[in-house]
């Protein structure tokens, strides 16, 4: 259990049984009057925003939430399909629930899923990840115009830029925080 | 390490340059009100800071020493002094209140005091308009202040606002239904306070008389007391009291807060017999507790109490 006054940004309670993470926090307490907790919520499951204020004396369950480690296996349509590495019992997150997530995603790919009670949703990626680029065009030497990087596309579909000398079929490794190409995989 | 650097940043979060200006000018906002009050012959006085028997507030959590608790304000000795004879006094000090940690809080803050004898809530008003004005010609501001996009104009005459015409004005439920749905502070908080103290100072004051703390009761009209808070740019600075100095009203009122805090679970300490005892040699007199961290916040334009303070604890 929390009391209203543990509450503080990105804590994660339970209300109305659904997960909800604190996006936004304000303590204020007028003149002589009880403390107001103020805060936003963002549900987990949905998404939604709400804002809500405490006071003292409230009271919270902690939302039951576990990581799993998990294996991507495949997706079909818009149904995405891990395993448990211990377990081997699986478990299907939405595309909307993987979000940018899939540009990430290639078979086998270790990550954690989120799971409240035993509903899994959501999930974190390692936070480097190495991947094949499909599609790139050759480097012209002396090109000034395209200036020091240039567009590719990876095995997910994701295109980013990258330098020039990176080609098709070289594995490269990105930042899954930022999107980012971080270095060429020295095979 | 030493334990005060491990828990405590001089610089956590903001640009050194920028705090230390903000240092600087509250170190010349300190010696202007001290000025003030020294010019207007008020004396500067200190009094304990541990107390054994504290006001019993129904919402301040206390800092517990091994002796008593620390100081939430100085107001009972303030008063001790003030029925003792002394009519004119003010104190500067830092005051400690558990879990009160915000953009707007600290557990351990600076309050300015002030009590005058022979005035009432109303003469508050206008010394404090006075004080403020004082303060900010002093710094070099002006007659008229930005905080955080919004222009506090501090010429004569600042708003006055009773706590009842507020509701009417800016709440979506009327007083004596946020009272008896115990949202008074919610509605204040969220719809109220956010159109006071712009673009003038506004004084917020005669609150419920169930509020009343250590103020008298309105002559001719006891659903109000005479208590007033000040809000500059939403940000609500100070509060004030035509001070009650009839000792059985305010051991009812003790009495009653500090069953309030029994029934709470709250911890619970004697009640200020002292004071209690000398209340009724107690002058009619006024009083007003003003933070100056948040005065600082406003003539810095810091949206954040933490830009204004050297040290804030770790969170």
């Amino acid at each position: 259990m929390y009391n209203a006054s543990d509450l503080r940004k990105n804590l994660k309670i339970q209300l109305d049984n659904e997960p909800y993470v604190i996006t936004d926090f304000q303590f204020s307490k007028p003149g002589k009057g009880q403390s107001l907790y103020r805060c936003k919520l963002k549900n987990m499951i949905t998404g939604l925003v709400i804002d809500r204020t405490y006071r003292s004396g409230d009271s919270f369950e902690q939302a039951n939430l576990e990581e799993r480690r998990m294996q991507y296996l495949y997706n079909q349509d818009e149904e995405y399909y891990f395993m448990d590495v211990e377990t081997y019992e699986q478990s299907m997150l939405t595309s909307e629930q993987v979000g940018e997530a899939k540009n990430y995603l290639t078979d086998n790919l270790e990550v954690d899923i989120l799971f409240f009670e035993t509903t899994p949703i959501g999930i974190t990626l390692p936070n480097f990840v190495d991947l094949t680029v499909t599609q790139a065009d050759p480097w012209v030497k002396g090109d000034s115009v395209s200036g020091d990087s240039k567009p590719v596309t990876l095995e997910t579909g994701y295109t980013l830029r990258v330098p020039p000398f990176i080609e098709e079929g070289t594995r490269i490794t990105l930042d899954t925080r930022t999107g980012e190409y971080v270095t060429r995989v020295k095979e | 390490m030493s334990p005060v650097s491990r828990n405590r940043s001089a610089n956590s979060g903001v640009n050194i340059e920028a705090k230390q200006q903000n240092l600087r000018l509250r170190a010349n906002m300190m010696r202007a009100v001290r000025r003030f009050f020294d010019d207007r012959g008020y004396l500067e006085v200190e009094t304990p800071h541990i107390l054994s028997a504290p006001i019993p507030e129904l919402h301040i959590a206390y800092i517990e020493t091994p002796r008593g608790v620390l100081h939430p304000s100085p107001e009972l000795y303030m008063k001790q002094l003030l029925a003792s004879g002394y009519e004119r006094i003010y104190q500067i000090s830092r005051c400690f209140r558990a879990g009160e940690r915000g953009g707007r809080h600290l557990p351990e803050f600076t309050l300015l005091e002030w009590y005058c004898a022979g005035t009432d809530y109303r003469g508050l008003m206008k010394e404090c308009e006075a004080m403020i004005r004082f303060v900010a010609g002093k710094l070099g501001l002006g007659s008229s202040i930005m905080y955080q996009g919004k222009e506090i104009g501090l010429d004569s005459p600042w708003d006055r606002v009773t706590v009842r015409e507020a509701f009417g004005r800016y709440a979506s439920v009327s007083l004596d239904s946020a009272l008896a749905s115990g949202r008074f502070e919610e509605i204040l908080v969220g719809e109220i306070e956010p159109h006071l103290g712009h673009p003038r100072p506004t004084f917020l004051h005669d609150y419920p008389a169930s509020m009343a703390s250590l103020s008298r009761l309105r002559a001719g009209d006891d659903s109000v007391c005479e208590r007033v808070e000040l809000y500059l740019a939403g940000l609500e600075i100070a509060n004030g009291f035509s001070e009650l100095n009839d000792p059985k009203e305010q051991r009812r009122r003790f009495e009653r807060d500090l069953a309030a805090r029994e029934r709470s679970g709250a911890p619970t300490f004697p009640l200020p017999e002292e004071f209690l005892r000398i209340l009724s040699r107690m002058p009619e007199s006024a009083g007003i507790a003003l933070g100056l961290d948040r005065l600082a916040m406003v003539l810095t334009d810091q949206a954040g109490i933490a830009d204004v303070v050297a040290f804030v604890p770790a969170s």
